[in-house]
């Protein structure tokens, strides 16, 4: 399938002084990622096991909450109505921060008092006190349930980021990496190549100067030859010639 | 808009049976918008699932709502939409209520969690 795959490029020095860096900058990039991935993981199971201690806790926490809405009914009779009827504005507001984790955002609840108790009233006559305590009970809860809500919200986010960084980090492990190191080597061998032709183009120059220079060279001295023998004959003829008259 | 939202402080809201909404709305995180909406909704047996539904998928789409507290019989009921809802905002969390003790196993997150851990193991 991608074995074959590689990068589109002319094999030349230059490309691969390219690949060179880019296989350096993606192993770069792998060990980083690699790093972060395992930051987001160390958070991730702190998040897991405080998630799991809290929804433990919580169930404590809402039995006694539960428990001191029957006392406090007990007291005062059936309230209800007269609660449900009277939501105006609420009291626990929450604000959202932000938390860094490895360049992950983290949003993190925080519970406030805002303006004052619409039930104040409540439970002047009878049960003041259950109710008081009532309240209490149930405000502990929502505060253990916003802890909950933003380790919850963390734990959402960092699973989804931890698997983004997980696919990255192996998508650079297992296809830009190769990718990048099958296309050094097809540089290599086309380089290879070219130079191999190269010398043996040189071979072949050579052994033609050669061949031409053997060539030149036996011209010569054959032309040297014929000078001398010329040259010898004229001595030898011009001697003759004149004694002989 | 998004930084005035974020400044005014979010709002909690509550799906559940009467005495769970009682309780939190005297803890004080109840509150009845310009619209007349609530933040909150009582589940009695004369409940629809349908109108369940229709109100999660309404809280969810109000921005000055963080995080839903619902029951966890309830979240039951609409299983299929909780399980649908993957982003972290609102936080939709699931609470015991007076007469269905938690269970761990039902609960979205953990169910989540246990394709990576053994909750129990962690505990």
């Amino acid at each position: 399938m991608s074995g074959k795959d590689k990068l589109p490029i002319f094999p030349s020095r230059g490309a691969q002084m390219l690949m060179k860096a880019r296989l350096k900058g993606a192993q770069k990039g792998h060990s980083l990622l690699k790093k972060k991935a395992d930051a987001l993981q160390m958070r991730f199971r702190m998040i897991l096991s405080k998630i799991i201690e809290t929804k433990t806790l919580m169930g404590e926490v809402m039995k006694e909450a539960a428990f001191s809405l029957a006392e406090a009914k007990f007291a005062t009779g059936d309230f209800n109505q007269v609660v449900l009827q009277n939501v105006t504005k609420a009291q626990i507001k929450i604000r959202t921060k932000k938390d860094n984790v490895a360049g992950v955002t983290l949003p993190v609840f925080e519970c406030y008092q805002d303006g004052t108790d619409t039930y104040e009233l409540a439970g002047l006559a009878r049960g003041g006190q259950q109710l008081a305590k009532l309240k209490k009970n149930y405000q502990s809860a929502v505060k253990l349930l916003v802890e909950l809500a933003s380790l919850q919200t963390s734990f959402v986010t960092l699973d989804e980021v931890i698997k983004i960084t997980n696919r990255r980090v192996n998508a650079i492990e297992h296809v830009i990496i190769p990718r990048i190191e099958r296309t050094l080597a097809y540089i290599i061998s086309e380089l290879d190549e070219l130079e191999r032709e190269e010398f043996y183009r040189l071979k072949k120059i050579q052994d033609k100067k050669k061949i031409a220079r053997a060539k030149a060279d036996a011209a010569k001295a054959a032309l040297r030859e014929s000078e001398q023998l010329k040259e010898a004959a004229n001595l030898l003829d011009e001697g003759d010639e004149d004694l002989l008259f | 808009m998004a930084l005035h939202a974020a400044i005014k402080g979010k709002l909690i809201s509550v799906i559940g049976d009467e005495d769970t909404c009682v309780g939190f709305l005297l803890g004080g995180v109840g509150e009845i918008n310009k619209n007349r909406h609530p933040n909150f909704l009582v589940v009695d047996k004369s409940t629809a699932v349908s109108e369940v539904e229709e109100c999660f998928k309404r809280f969810m789409k109000r921005d000055d709502i963080d995080i839903i507290l619902i029951n966890q019989n309830i979240a039951e009921m609409i299983r299929h939409v909780i399980d649908g809802h993957t982003s972290p905002i609102p936080a939709v969390l699931e609470i015991p209520s007076k007469d269905h003790p938690y269970d761990a196993s039902k609960d979205s997150i953990l169910r989540r969690a246990k394709g990576m851990f053994n909750p129990d193991e962690l505990m």
